[in-house]
């Protein structure tokens, strides 16, 4: 009794602690996304705000990378959905002694490290473009283009996989109907397996899609001078991120509940009409009543509903009495800079009253510290890396700062604030 | 129009196996042809041959007098209607039916014509709208008739079409199949493992075995006049004696066996008559055992009842011999006097030497 109440426990526990370790990275992330604090971080919170979605959208590199990532994914499903379902065709009509080798050597570019892959490509191309004579302005040297065709390699076999699933499925004999009806094998194909393998498709290009659009070990070879958004991404973690990053993870993230929740409506959909078919086969009911469309489905006004309340409730709460909060926040850090500042300079005037008066000083272990990092010179440079600091420093001057300033750091305030990189590239808030 | 078909010495290898041998068959136009056969006896690659999908290895196909070599499926007037019978999932009713009519790229107009024509021929009108996963098995099965006449075919392929139906459905399916085929009037090859469907609607049967055609005629002929011992075993039910001839006289041959002397008549067909000295085996039909009272019979056994089973129309009673302990059968007509024979009870029966017939062992002797 005990012993199946533990194991109850245990299991809950588990469950528990597993989907934390899946999902507590995101959700972290996702309250960042809302902080108002330069830094991605959850604690200390400042203030609620969407700023962050804007600061994404002026991103001009970053939005350049996106552009890329789409038009890269879309050739690559262009690319591998062909291939993958020309390779598994081959597959199902190769015979079986040949099979296995056939399956393996297309297989194999999974196998291969995207990174081999990458440089390959870029390798291949490039002779292929000083055979054929072309210069280094021609489509051989240009990153979309290799990125396309080096992604290609290993997502067709991906969709290979997927085609090769439904075909299994499929009844060769339809075929033989088709052609015995009097189609031609074009027709057959076109009439009978292409519909039949639609769905597969679909999943293909999805699949195809989201391979290419979160690839970075193959394309940071074969982007060249080019970027995408995973190249982006990682030059930005490079010099120092801002939650706008936060704010792109959930906006994908979002697309991607939007996405799952609409599938799942259409899958039951799907699953109610079988079963109404079924039920007409045996003569229970009459004939299918017409469904209702996707948009009437009570789950999908049900999400559209919760989506839109969300975003709205992000939008006001977000943009109204940011900057008044914004404000608050400021005026208590800067209260908590002077403060700092003015146990500073008390310490300092203790110091010196110290020295005059003598050694005999109850706090002398204090001192001494203070005098130590002194002599280390690094005076100017207390607390530089402190979000607080960066952000006080970056936005507005005050008494402090001057302080700050006489102490010989001027010309490198700030410098790995975002917000400040971001000014120079020409947005302003 | 209908066309007939002729198979000419055709021969289908796959490496080493002989699918079909040495195969003659001519089937007139319009006729409802048969092709009989245990499963795995050939009958399917024969089927295929004629449809295109399988290229003999030797002889001709010809349909029409035309010769189909090199002649693909899709350009033959044959029509198939597949074991499962293959119905495009993804299309409602009305686009399987006349699937052949869109590859030739006839108009929307006219497909709805003719499917709602065909719909009335398979007593399914209104119907075309569904979906084919919405029908029940027969239904299926009847669409899957229209989809194959709409082709417009001269001759109709039918590969065991029935046999995935309950058995209610299947003899209802066979009379409908009958009707069909005498209202379109082409020609019907249909493959099939059962003798039932074969005797009940067919024209003209061929019995195959391993590859070989035994024998091809009518089907009471098929039943009464069996040229090989596998004909008389497979179709219907035979009480099947095992012995020696000693003699022959005036078509009437005398067999030695364990169950005593058997007189039994020769084959109509000279090839399958015995000859005294011969390996034989005696053929009776169950309805052809008869009670003897006293009276002299040709042939005539002593017996212990085994077993009585009630069909409705008739009886059929297991019977011990009481010479060799072999196990026979016997049926009679349900005429309404109730004869219950108990288990052990002493029967005596008997049958007439024209009532049995003696062939040659054949492929069945070492059995």
């Amino acid at each position: 009794m005990i012993a199946e109440r533990l194991q109850k426990y245990l299991v809950i526990g588990f469950v528990v602690l597993f989907f934390v370790y899946l999902f507590g990275p995101l959700i972290v992330m996702g309250i960042t996304a809302f902080n108002t604090s330069a830094f991605p971080r959850m604690s200390p919170w400042d203030c609620f705000t969407a700023e962050w979605f804007d600061v994404l959208m002026q991103d001009a590199r970053l939005m350049t990378g996106l552009r890329n990532s789409v038009f890269i994914g879309l050739g690559v499903v262009a690319l591998a959905v062909p291939i993958g379902l020309a390779g598994a065709l081959v597959l199902m009509q190769a015979r079986p002694r040949i099979r296995p080798w056939y399956y393996t050597i297309t297989i194999a570019p999974i196998l291969v490290p995207g990174v081999v892959l990458g440089i390959s490509t870029l390798l291949f191309w490039d002779r292929v473009g000083l055979l054929l004579g072309m210069g280094v302005d021609s489509i051989f040297y240009n990153g979309v283009f290799l990125t396309i065709v080096g992604q290609a390699t290993f997502i067709s076999a991906y969709t290979m996989l997927i085609f090769i699933a439904r075909l299994q499925r499929f009844d060769p004999v339809l075929e033989e109907a088709a052609l015995d009806l009097g189609a031609s094998h074009v027709q057959a194909f076109r009439k009978v397996l292409l519909p039949f393998l639609k769905p597969a498709i679909g999943s293909a290009a999805v699949l195809a899609f989201l391979a290419s659009f979160e690839n970075y070990n193959t394309t940071i070879f074969t982007i060249v001078q080019s970027s995408t958004l995973t190249t982006v991404l990682a030059s930005k973690v490079r010099y120092g991120i801002d939650p706008s990053i936060s704010a792109l993870a959930v906006t994908i993230v979002i697309i991607t509940l939007v996405g799952a929740v609409m599938y799942e409506i259409s899958q039951r959909r799907q699953a109610r009409k079988e079963k109404a078919q079924q039920a007409v086969a045996r003569g229970e009911l009459k004939s299918m009543t017409k469904q209702r469309s996707f948009f009437a489905e009570p789950a999908f006004i049900m999400s559209a509903l919760i989506v839109f309340a969300g975003l709205g409730i992000v939008y006001f709460a977000g943009t109204i009495g940011v900057d008044e909060c914004k404000a608050i926040v400021k005026a208590e850090k800067q209260a908590q800079i002077k403060l700092r500042v003015e146990r500073r300079q008390q310490k300092a005037m203790f110091e010196r009253t110290a020295e005059q008066i003598g050694a005999e000083q109850p706090d002398q272990e204090d001192v001494q510290d203070e005098e130590k990092v002194k002599a280390k010179g690094t005076e100017g440079y207390e607390g530089i890396f402190a979000p607080q600091n960066l952000q006080e420093q970056a936005g507005d001057s005050g008494v402090e700062e001057e302080k700050v300033k006489a102490k010989g750091t001027e010309g490198y305030e700030g410098i790995f604030a975002p917000e400040n990189l971001q000014d120079q590239s020409g947005s302003n808030q | 129009m209908s066309a007939d078909v002729r198979l000419e010495d055709v021969w289908i290898r796959f490496g080493d196996f002989i699918a079909a041998r040495e195969i003659n068959i001519h089937i007139q136009g319009g006729e409802f042809f048969t092709i009989l056969g245990p499963s795995g006896c050939g009958k399917t690659t024969l089927l295929r041959a004629v449809s295109g999908f399988l290229t003999p290895s030797e002889g001709n196909v010809l349909i029409g007098g035309t010769n189909m070599a090199g002649i693909g499926p899709n350009k033959r007037p044959t029509a198939l209607i597949f074991q499962n019978l293959a119905l495009f999932p993804l299309m409602t009713i009305w686009e399987n039916i006349t699937f052949s009519l869109e590859v030739r790229g006839a108009s929307k107009q006219e497909r709805r014509n003719r499917a709602e024509e065909l719909l009335e021929l398979i007593a399914l009108p209104g119907q075309g709208e569904k979906m084919v996963n919405e029908l029940s098995g027969g239904q299926k099965q009847r669409v899957a008739i229209a989809r194959a006449l709409c082709a417009e075919p001269e001759v109709l392929l039918l590969d065991e079409p029935l046999s995935a139906l309950d058995l209610k459905l299947r003899q209802h399916m066979r009379t409908e199949l009958r009707s069909i085929q005498r209202q379109v009037g082409i020609t019907f090859i249909y493959i099939t493992h059962d003798q039932g469907e074969a005797l009940t609607m067919s024209d003209n049967v061929a019995v195959m075995r391993e590859g070989v055609v035994e024998q091809i005629s009518d089907g009471n002929s098929i039943y009464d006049e069996p040229d090989t011992a596998f004909v008389a075993s497979f179709v219907g039910e035979n009480n099947r004696f095992d012995g020696k001839v000693s003699s022959v006289s005036d078509g009437i041959a005398t067999v030695d066996t364990a169950e005593g002397t058997i007189k039994a008549r020769l084959s109509a067909n000279t090839d399958s008559r015995v000859s005294a000295g011969d390996d034989a085996f005696v053929f009776v039909r169950p309805e052809a055992i008869q009670f003897v009272n006293g009276t002299a019979a040709d042939n005539r056994m002593n017996t212990k009842v085994y077993h009585e089973e009630f069909e409705g129309h008739f009886w059929q009673i297991f019977l011990d011999i009481e010479k060799s302990q072999k196990r026979i059968k016997m049926s009679y007509v349900n005429d309404g006097a109730t004869r219950v024979h108990s288990r052990g009870a002493e029967l005596a029966i008997g049958f007439p030497a024209q009532s049995a017939i003696a062939l040659p062992q054949g492929a069945l002797a070492a059995e």
